[in-house]
């Protein structure tokens, strides 16, 4: 960077203040970042981390509070005037068109037409020296994800930031990416860019890091160097109270007969680009909890209305439901024979956001629970199992005629996931069970799962976190461009071999761009 | 300078009081227009509005307008609560009317007993056959049914051009765009003789109920209300998208098939090319105007009826234009609109900088 460095840190903001309806997103939040620092921005869901990075970024307009950058005070006006300045941000969800080129995709992005001359070679000598491999001519749908990351960060590169913005940047990517863009990182950061990583892991956050600043309800609520602190102090500091983990329990033994069975299951998938799923045999004991890892966008969803009977299979041998051949059944068939689901999304999907939580009892309760009474709907028996789901589940919420939406995630999980429970189901499916959700209702979900199996239920948790996985199954599969692993046992399971499978397809596309 | 900021949930006040400040809104707006034309805006809103139902048998006629209003209004509230856009009931409404029409013309010595309720199912299925056909077009070719039902409503219409001045034109109509007088046997039941008060007053309120029950509290109803709030929510509980989506456009179009018998043999007596001056359009406003609640559809109906008979008080007393209605009613359903604003935003004044 040819131009004399001011003294002082790069970035402070003090007092920052925004209030949403309902919501008081930050309260008087201050951040300071140095020069040459990869800070970590830490916080539970709701914490407001996010308002505050696209605070600096100028997407969000703060109520009150000061941003002084490089000494000077500022009112950042939109993420052009952020781009100026020399703050670039890759968003946790990619802004790229599927069916554009790699080349194409950046020069969208760019201020003027004269950014656009000699573009392609700039993009390949940025990509090459900073071991981000990107070839320029490509589709973006032919990409991974860990891929199309690449692209947004190369594109903030090109403009020289001296703030790179990362937020939850490792969620799409396979352990050996982390590494490979940690190493990234860590060079952008000693040639004079810094680096504000927001994310909930925190064994990558230790490693990473030299700083953290923790966010808590909107608040600040300390400063720390993450490598002095163990991930359990860590995540104590992040929710305020003494963080319990599971128990430990004994892996299922296989004896038991299988209730779901999964013969060469086959799907188109209904999107232009989303996945299909080729090929899928699994079977899962009563008693057994079988964990799916993957990067998102490899057929998980797929799977998930697959198993579900929202989509239905080519065969009706594909899924056996307790020996039933069930791939032609709808969703509510699939229910009376004894399965249940929780589908990733929770707002429009699993639930009607707009619905009360007795009319999203009913949703998926009506079949097994005998909601229904000559057609009618049953309000009093409804509105009893809701209550029931609260109480068991510990929902805080004002009771069974609040609106779904009113609820936390990880309060509206925990009625879901109870919704499903409740129902003793010999068969449980759940996408991401605690995506989004606090710790305490995390670990709630968690209990609860292990339970159903233990009474005998056959479980498969459908999840991008490894460490839910490791803490939860009895086996472990890998589903990678649609095609999934041969399930081993947890014990055999390493980080490692794990991370190489959900690495499938991406794996073999990067040696070719690399051997070109 | 006015700012509009999301409440986060929907006001309960505002989901009353909207329509209300439409409505108020709506006799400023048109007052204005009535002034523009130099006509003192009192005596307009007055002439439009109340004179109608000071008038001998003004109630009668009122009744009689928003009977058919009001079974349409319903239709529609429960195929737009589950987000089917049927905009095309104003040619269910015509079908309606030619099937049952069309039976009437055929047999019209047939006792009553079988000619009316013969008459009536025609009706109902002339409707269905129109929204039916829109319904697999959408479920088939995913043909958007906003645009074919209306495409619908102009080729139903020049459908029945084309019978009564053809084929179905009454020999002894002195060459008016007609068909013959229906028999006594096939005019709608009245209730009271001598009147057109026919028994579509009665059927229309009952209709109304049913479905209000039907909405909300079946099975059926939970439903439609599942797949107009979150379809994805609707597949995930396993109901099945192209079912209610038939349903809908069924009962939406027969219950405007009906309307059409009924405005056909309870007031004019006869098929002709003025059988609809736009009340399946009319009836989308009544619908909104009742917030897709089939009771409140009801009153809705009413005050859409009132705007007919004040258009033609209007333009006998005071020479206004026909087109007066309409402009009343379109300012009405751009106010309606307008005013659901309010439902999930707030206005806050700031003062400018």
């Amino acid at each position: 960077m040819p131009d004399p460095t001011p003294p002082g840190p790069l970035l402070t903001m003090t007092g920052m203040t925004k209030q949403y309806p309902g919501c008081l997103a930050n309260d008087h939040v201050s951040l300071t970042v140095e020069r040459n620092q990869i800070h970590a921005l830490l916080g539970e869901n709701g914490a407001g981390k996010s308002t505050l990075v696209k605070t600096i970024y100028g997407v969000v307009k703060p109520d009150a509070g000061e941003i002084v950058w490089e000494g000077r005070k500022v009112a950042i006006q939109n993420p052009r005037h952020a781009q100026r300045l020399g703050i670039g941000m890759v968003f946790q969800h990619f802004s790229l068109f599927e069916a554009l080129t790699v080349t194409e995709n950046i020069a969208l992005g760019l201020a003027s037409a004269n950014d656009r001359i000699g573009l392609r070679d700039r993009i390949v000598r940025i990509s090459n020296e900073y071991g981000l491999p990107l070839d320029p001519a490509r589709m973006v749908h032919d990409l991974s994800v860990g891929e199309r990351q690449r692209i947004e960060i190369v594109r903030c590169l090109l403009q020289n930031p001296k703030l790179l913005i990362m937020d939850e940047p490792t969620s799409v990517l396979t352990p050996s990416e982390v590494q490979k863009l940690f190493v990234t990182l860590r060079r952008l950061a000693a040639e004079g860019c810094s680096i504000l990583y927001i994310s909930h892991k925190l064994q990558e956050v230790r490693s990473l890091c030299s700083h953290a600043t923790i966010m808590r309800l909107g608040r600040t609520v300390g400063t720390c160097a993450p490598a002095e602190k163990s991930v359990k102090e860590l995540a104590e500091i992040m929710i305020n109270m003494p963080l319990n983990v599971l128990a430990p329990r004994p892996h299922a033994a296989r004896a038991a007969p299988p209730r779901l069975v999964l013969d060469k299951l086959t799907i188109r998938s209904p999107h232009y680009f989303g996945s299909g799923l080729e090929n899928i045999s699994l079977s899962l004991a009563g008693g057994e909890i079988l964990g799916i890892a993957g990067i998102a966008g490899n057929g998980q969803s797929e799977l998930m209305d697959a198993l579900s009977g929202e989509i239905l299979a080519d065969r009706p041998e594909s899924v056996l439901i307790d020996g039933v051949a069930a791939g032609h059944m709808g969703p509510h068939d699939r229910r009376r024979l004894h399965a249940c689901f929780v589908p990733e999304e929770r707002n429009g999907h699993a639930a009607v956001p707009t619905m009360t939580l007795s009319q999203n009892a009913f949703l998926s309760g009506f079949t097994r629970q005998a909601l229904v009474r000559f057609g009618t709907i049953d309000t009093k028996k409804t509105s009893a199992f809701a209550t029931n789901i609260i109480k068991r589940f510990d929902v805080r919420t004002t009771g069974p005629n609040a609106q779904a939406r009113s609820l936390s995630g990880g309060n509206l999980q925990k009625f879901l996931v109870g919704r499903e429970i409740l129902q003793n189901p010999a068969v449980l499916v759940i996408n991401q069970p605690t995506w989004g959700v606090d710790a305490g209702a995390a670990l709630a979900i968690h209990e609860a799962i292990v339970a159903l199996a233990q009474a005998g239920a056959a479980v498969m948790i459908i999840s991008q976190d490894l460490d839910e996985i490791f803490a939860l199954a009895d086996r472990i599969a890998v589903i990678a461009g649609g095609h999934v692993s041969p399930p081993i046992p947890m014990r055999d399971a390493t980080i490692e071999s794990i991370g190489r499978l959900m690495g499938g397809r991406t794996a073999t596309l990067e040696e070719m761009a690399t051997a070109r | 300078m006015p700012k509009i900021e999301p409440r986060g949930t929907e006001s309960k006040f505002w989901r009353y009081a909207a329509p209300v400040l439409a409505l108020l809104l709506t006799g400023v707006t048109s007052s204005l227009i009535f002034a523009a034309m130099g006509r003192p805006p009192g005596l307009t809103v007055y002439t439009f509005l109340i004179a109608p139902l000071l008038q001998q048998d003004g109630i009668q006629a009122l009744v009689v307008k928003a009977a058919p209003l009001i079974m349409m209004g319903v239709g529609l509230s429960l195929a737009y609560r589950a987000n089917v856009w049927n905009i095309g009931t104003d040619g269910q409404f015509t079908l309606g009317a030619i099937c049952g029409g069309g039976v009437a013309l055929a047999c019209p010595d047939v006792t009553p007993w079988v000619l009316f309720p013969a008459m009536m199912i025609a009706g109902a299925i002339g409707g269905m056959l129109n929204g039916g056909l829109v319904a697999w077009l959408r479920i088939r070719f995913n043909a958007n049914e906003i645009l074919t039902s209306l495409m619908f409503a102009y080729i139903t219409q020049y459908l029945l051009v084309y019978l009564v001045t053809g084929p179905w034109r009454d020999p002894q109509g002195f060459g008016f765009p007609q068909t013959a007088l229906f028999s006594d046997n096939a005019l709608a039941p009245r209730l009271i003789a001598d009147t057109n008060v026919h028994i579509g007053i009665l059927l229309a309120p009952l209709i109304a109920v049913a479905l209000w029950f039907m909405l909300e509290k079946t099975l059926l109803g939970y439903r439609f209300r599942v797949l107009g709030q979150a379809t994805r929510a609707a597949k995930f509980a396993g109901f099945s998208e192209n079912r209610l989506v038939w349903i809908a456009m069924l009962i939406s179009g027969g219950l405007a098939g009906v309307a059409g018998l009924l405005e056909a043999t309870g007031t004019l007596g006869q098929l002709t090319t003025n059988l609809s001056p736009g009340y399946g359009f009319t009836a989308i406003i009544v619908a909104f105007l009742g917030r897709l609640n089939p009771l409140a559809v009801i009153p809705a109906g009413l005050l859409l009826a009132l705007t007919y008979l004040g258009g033609d008080a209007a333009q006998i007393n005071l020479g206004l234009p026909n087109a007066v209605t309409g402009i009343f009613q379109g300012i009405l359903l751009f106010y309606l609109l307008g005013c659901d604003l309010l439902l999930l935003n707030r206005i806050r004044w700031i003062p400018a900088r």
